[in-house]
């Protein structure tokens, strides 16, 4: 419904652009039509991405962004298609698709770095562990880890009467997992794989929701979705490092060890009403709704370099 | 007159092609659905899939950065414990509501009844599954303090509520078809009513009641949303019922989205397709031979 809708529009928009071209701008008076941006992709970042195309919409009334989720490789997948302006990803585009990309609508794809976010490794709020280090969450999460039970990391949990360890985790398609299987296979120096076993959720906010009402359980996800029902742990990068918290400083200090940076991808250099939305992004107004977002915004010395520089 | 007549004969012609359409479609659509799911997965079922490993593999490791594996062993084992432990819970109990509403109950509990297990199959999967994930979760933890309450236990009471109201509404038809003149003689011969049920009315009701049971494994086979929510979708050979486990169908719907079409991934996953589908087959099959060696007797 909303995409005939859309497509109506979108049609609409580019006759009225063919309709000026052809009068050479001699209208004056005709009604101007709305340019759409689309943008698809990463589920951790949909919400950041909606909060931006409504703020947004106030800014530029010329403009409308169109946002939709579906995942990280969902977004990149529709970039290939070149069915999609802008493609959100939590994770790096890989180089094959790149390539797809690039024999595929002639355009290598342009990254933008637009804010960043810290992944929080949850627990249920009545587990006394307090913080980990990278090695432990391998040796939990890692194929043949060794780590299956709460008394192996120095606690007794009381409310887990088992004491197994439940290890909560994403579908093998999402960034966030990616994102995750990557940091712990860096702390053991190896391409690890997720020890099987483990329940998968399909969602970032799934995943603290499970967490919430498990004693058992540990999960990762975005920071951002954290509630009181569960508690964040310290993570340390080796047992002699100090731990820190998931918090904007200690990310954007690159002291806090699973942060990661998000992505937005453009088909070759975007036409100058997405580079006008991207540049709004990088300023101080778009980056204040990252930290609104519960994510982290790009320190500001660095913001004004990346926003020019692909 | 003439003309009216050979309007009335085109009418009549164009009125059966139309009821033999509608009478065909169901095949045509199955044949047509088959094709395309086998024609997706085909390429690389015939070329590269090692199909002794997919079948007897519980490593599933579709998106591995060093060594991608697809063994659905694990995914069998659970599509079948979650289908297995559903039937053991449905069938007693949706048997023996059947028997209940069409043989002791009164008229007006009967209508009461009836109406509130309609209402029970208007439920969507996934407001059943999210019963699962947020309701039937804590209370299995609470209950047997297991680690956690995604399990088989909680995918296999899902299921069996929602296979229930099958069994019950197609068990009470084919107990309504028995004619009143089988329970009249029963009566006659001095039956009590336990007698009458299990030495007339079952015998005589037999294949309506198995086409019950087998539409109930075929929802617990082919269930996807709730089984997703509730079973914890855990990549997991069971050992007990506290276990999670991942279904064929939840992998399908987890994964297929965001496989990159014509991947490998995406084939396999359309090969699962094709593994269910076999096993809907015979356990359709199975049925049918079943049914005709009863009435072969």
């Amino acid at each position: 419904m909303t995409s005939k809708k859309f497509g109506r529009r979108h049609m609409a928009a580019i006759a009225a652009l063919a309709l000026v071209a052809l009068l050479g701008c001699g209208g004056g008076g005709s009604k101007v039509e709305k340019l759409t941006i689309q943008n698809a992709g990463s589920d951790t970042m949909v919400n950041l991405a909606q909060h931006w195309a409504e703020v947004y919409a106030k800014v530029d009334t010329t403009v409308s962004v169109e946002v939709s989720g579906g995942g990280s490789g969902t977004g990149i997948a529709a970039l290939i298609n070149g069915t999609v302006d802008l493609a959100n990803s939590s994770r790096k585009i890989h180089a094959d698709e790149s390539e797809r990309a690039r024999s595929n609508t002639g355009n290598v794809p342009v990254e933008y770095i637009v804010g960043y976010d810290a992944l929080a490794v949850y627990v249920h709020k009545d587990n006394p562990l307090e913080e980990i280090t990278l090695e432990q969450l391998a040796e939990i999460y890692g194929a043949g880890g060794t780590i299956t039970k709460w008394s192996q990391l120095g606690v007794n949990n009381a409310a887990c009467a088992k004491d197994e360890i439940i290890r909560v985790s994403r579908q093998s398609n999402s960034g966030t997992y990616e994102y995750f299987r990557e940091a712990i296979s860096h702390a053991k120096g190896q391409t690890l794989d997720f020890k099987l076993g483990s329940v998968d959720m399909n969602g970032s906010k799934d995943v603290v929701e499970l967490v919430a009402k498990t004693p058992c359980a540990i999960g990762y996800s975005g920071m951002g979705y954290a509630t009181p029902e569960v508690k964040m742990l310290r993570v340390k990068r080796t047992p002699s490092d100090p731990a820190y918290p998931p918090t904007v400083a200690t990310t954007q200090a690159q002291t806090y060890p699973i942060a990661r940076p998000l992505y937005m991808y453009a088909s070759g250099s975007p036409s100058p009403h997405v580079q006008r939305y991207l540049d709004w992004i990088h300023s101080a107004a778009g980056q204040k709704l990252v930290e609104e977002s519960g994510y982290v915004p790009i320190p500001h010395d660095a913001a004004g370099e990346n926003a020019g520089n692909p | 007159m003439i003309n009216r007549r050979r309007f009335e004969t085109l009418i009549e012609r164009l009125i059966e092609g139309v009821v033999w359409f509608c009478g065909i479609s169901a095949i045509v659509f199955v044949a047509l659905i088959f094709i395309f799911v086998f024609r997706e997965g085909a390429g690389y079922l015939f070329k590269g899939l090692n199909l002794r490993e997919f079948l007897t593999s519980p490593e599933w490791y579709p998106t591995s950065a060093a060594n991608k594996r697809y063994g659905v062993l694990a995914l069998i084992a659970g599509t079948f414990s979650v289908t297995a432990l559903a039937m053991m819970i449905a069938v007693p109990f949706g048997l023996g509501a059947a028997i209940f509403i069409s043989e002791f109950c009164g008229a007006k509990l009967k209508e009461t009844l009836k109406v509130v297990i309609e209402l029970l199959a208007a439920i969507p999967s996934v407001v059943w599954g999210f019963i699962g994930l947020t309701v039937m979760n804590p209370i299995i933890i609470e209950v047997f303090h297991a680690p956690i309450g995604l399990t088989v236990l909680n995918g296999g009471i899902i299921l069996a509520l929602m296979s229930v109201p099958i069994i019950v509404s197609i068990g009470e038809d084919s107990l309504k078809a028995v004619p009143d003149s089988y329970r009249e003689a029963a009566q006659a011969l001095g039956c009590t009513r336990w007698q009458l049920v299990f030495r007339v009315l079952l015998p005589a009701a037999k294949n309506g009641l198995l086409a019950a049971v087998l539409l109930g494994i075929g929802r617990g086979v082919g269930e996807t949303m709730a089984v997703l929510m509730a079973t914890g979708h855990a990549v997991n050979l069971p050992t007990s019922l506290l276990d999670s486990v991942r279904t064929l169908t939840a992998t399908i719907a987890a994964e297929l989205g965001e496989a990159p079409v014509g991947s490998e991934h995406y084939q396999v996953l359309f090969i699962i397709g094709i593994l269910l589908f076999t096993i809907t087959f015979v356990v359709n099959l199975v049925a049918d031979l079943v049914v005709r060696g009863i009435r072969g007797k």
